[in-house]
């Protein structure tokens, strides 16, 4: 099967990126700076990514809200004109179908943005949810997220009508003579922006960006050392349709209205395992770990207690540039999994000392106005 | 475009290996292998005195990508090994023959240099790979 490219693919080309396939597409995994130097970039003044391979998705029509409600944990109803709202669609037995970010374009009108690997399923999962709204997909519009502490001054310059955005807000605002739709969110833990864009205008804005001093391209390794340091779950990794949102850590995304003692409690898929799991407490919990050395963990390898006893398995791992070790996400036994104890990791024919750290490994730092 | 000097000979497994002017073989990872791995940020060398056959597991470097093993590409006795790698592990993506480089052995036997790839056959495989 041939790969699929985004509307910057050439641009990648150009910038001497190197291209691997993730989720079907053809995406830069670095330019020549490499990964470390990219993540630090973006820490340190503003990184320009390709998210083009994530969904798009426009739900319109009356009842667009209570349909919306029916498939996430979500207070979709409160959620404010141009506001977005972390969301996961949920299955019957609890797990997560894949996580998603949703804004309110108008009363009855709300823009999605997927991942990659779940996009058909996750159209063919609201499709036959609907009754009666139109789901759009935007095919031809690009996405382009911008991060790091420059970020909005850089969106000052370009873009003065979206430069007072605070975080989880939007707007529709015109960049370079290019009208977009542009939020103040992302995936690294720093203020950022995303800019949703029509497919042929995307390098153009692209280009714009990188014109400016503080802005360099960043590939799919950075964005995901940066993710993780930021304690953002990756789907396919800490999320799963084996995971429950509580087990998951993610029980802030459940929203008040939703639970059990809520004005409308339940009614999403999987309600009664999720909001037992509340009371209960799920006997894994994710867990942020940081090695004492330098050697890096991998994906997949084991967690043991001091004893020796497997108490857990890790799901994502990187170098952790910012704080400069080598960190990871796992899921553990929950009494193996209090901030400060120490663990082990079986790495090849070794035992690594590492120590649950509290997440996000780096300080978030949104603007929240 | 790699760099794959001329006067060292290469494994196929991305070693470099220099004979020096006191018989002694420095071995490290080629140019191709350190761009492929991407950023370095972990080396396991072997031990001094440590004496290894050609093709035996030497070490292992980790990137910010994947871990990959070392191998010994001639045999002989570990004499020295790169102390530098263990704080600044990124010394072998900013000079992968020189200050990068892994370990020292006294060769068993230096006849099996010849046994390695010229750098025209190296280049060869990693064009072909």
């Amino acid at each position: 099967m041939s790969l699929l490219t985004t509307p910057l693919d050439a641009l990648h080309r150009e910038l001497g990126a190197k291209m691997v396939p993730f989720a079907g597409y053809d995406m830069p995994v670095q330019y020549p700076t490499g990964i470390i130097k990219e993540h630090l970039h973006t820490r340190a003044a503003a990184g320009l990514f390709d998210v083009s391979h994530m969904g798009q998705v426009v739900i319109e029509g009356q009842g667009a809200a209570d349909r919306l409600e029916s498939l996430v944990p979500v207070d979709i109803q409160a959620l404010g004109i141009d506001r977005q709202t972390y969301a996961l669609f949920t299955n019957d037995r609890g797990g997560v179908l894949d996580d998603l970010i949703i804004t309110r374009w108008g009363e009855n009108r709300f823009f999605l943005v997927v991942n990659a690997a779940c996009k058909q399923q996750d159209i063919a999962h609201l499709r036959a949810h609907l009754d009666g709204q139109s789901l759009t997909v935007l095919e031809q519009q690009a996405l382009l997220a911008l991060q790091g502490p420059a970020a909005r001054e850089v969106i000052r310059e370009l873009c003065p009508g979206a430069a007072e955005l605070v975080f989880m807000q939007g707007c529709r605002a015109d960049i370079e003579g290019v009208e977009a739709y542009i939020t103040c969110s992302g995936y690294t833990g720093e203020d950022g922006f995303e800019i949703s864009v029509a497919a042929d205008r995307a390098e153009h804005i692209a280009r714009a960006l990188l014109s400016i001093d503080t802005v360099q391209p960043i590939g799919l390794g950075a964005r995901d050392s940066l993710r993780l340091e930021a304690g953002l779950c990756l789907y396919g990794h800490e999320l799963s349709t084996e995971i429950d949102p509580i087990q998951a850590g993610l029980m802030w995304s459940i929203s008040r209205a939703r639970r059990a003692d809520g004005a409308r409690p339940g009614g999403f898929p999987g309600a009664d395992v999720i909001l037992q799991r509340m009371v209960d407490k799920p006997p894994l919990r994710r867990v942020g770990l940081v090695v004492d050395g330098r050697r890096p963990m991998r994906e997949g390898q084991e967690v043991l207690d001091s004893g020796g006893r497997r108490v857990g398995s890790i799901c994502s791992a990187c170098y952790g540039s910012s704080v400069g070790k080598p960190i990871a996400m796992a899921y553990v036994e929950r009494d193996s999994g209090e901030v400060g104890t120490s663990l082990q990791v079986a790495v090849r024919d070794k035992l690594l000392p590492v120590t649950v750290t509290a997440m996000p490994f780096v300080p978030q730092r949104y603007f929240r106005g | 475009m790699s760099q794959t000097p001329s006067e060292l000979k290469y494994a196929s497994s991305h070693e470099w290996a220099r004979l020096e002017e006191g018989g002694t073989v420095t071995v490290g990872i080629t140019d191709h292998a350190q761009d492929a791995l991407g950023d370095v940020v972990f080396v396991e060398l072997p031990e001094v005195g440590a004496t290894l056959a050609a093709g035996d597991d030497a070490g292992v470097v980790e990137s910010v990508k994947a871990a990959s093993d070392i191998y010994a590409p001639v045999g002989g006795e570990v004499i020295a090994i790169n102390e530098q790698l263990e704080d600044e592990p990124e010394t072998v993506n900013a000079d992968p023959y020189n200050d990068g480089w892994f370990f020292k052995l006294q060769p068993s036997d230096t006849s099996e240099l010849d046994g390695l790839l010229s750098a025209e056959d190296y280049q060869k495989q990693c064009d072909d790979e």
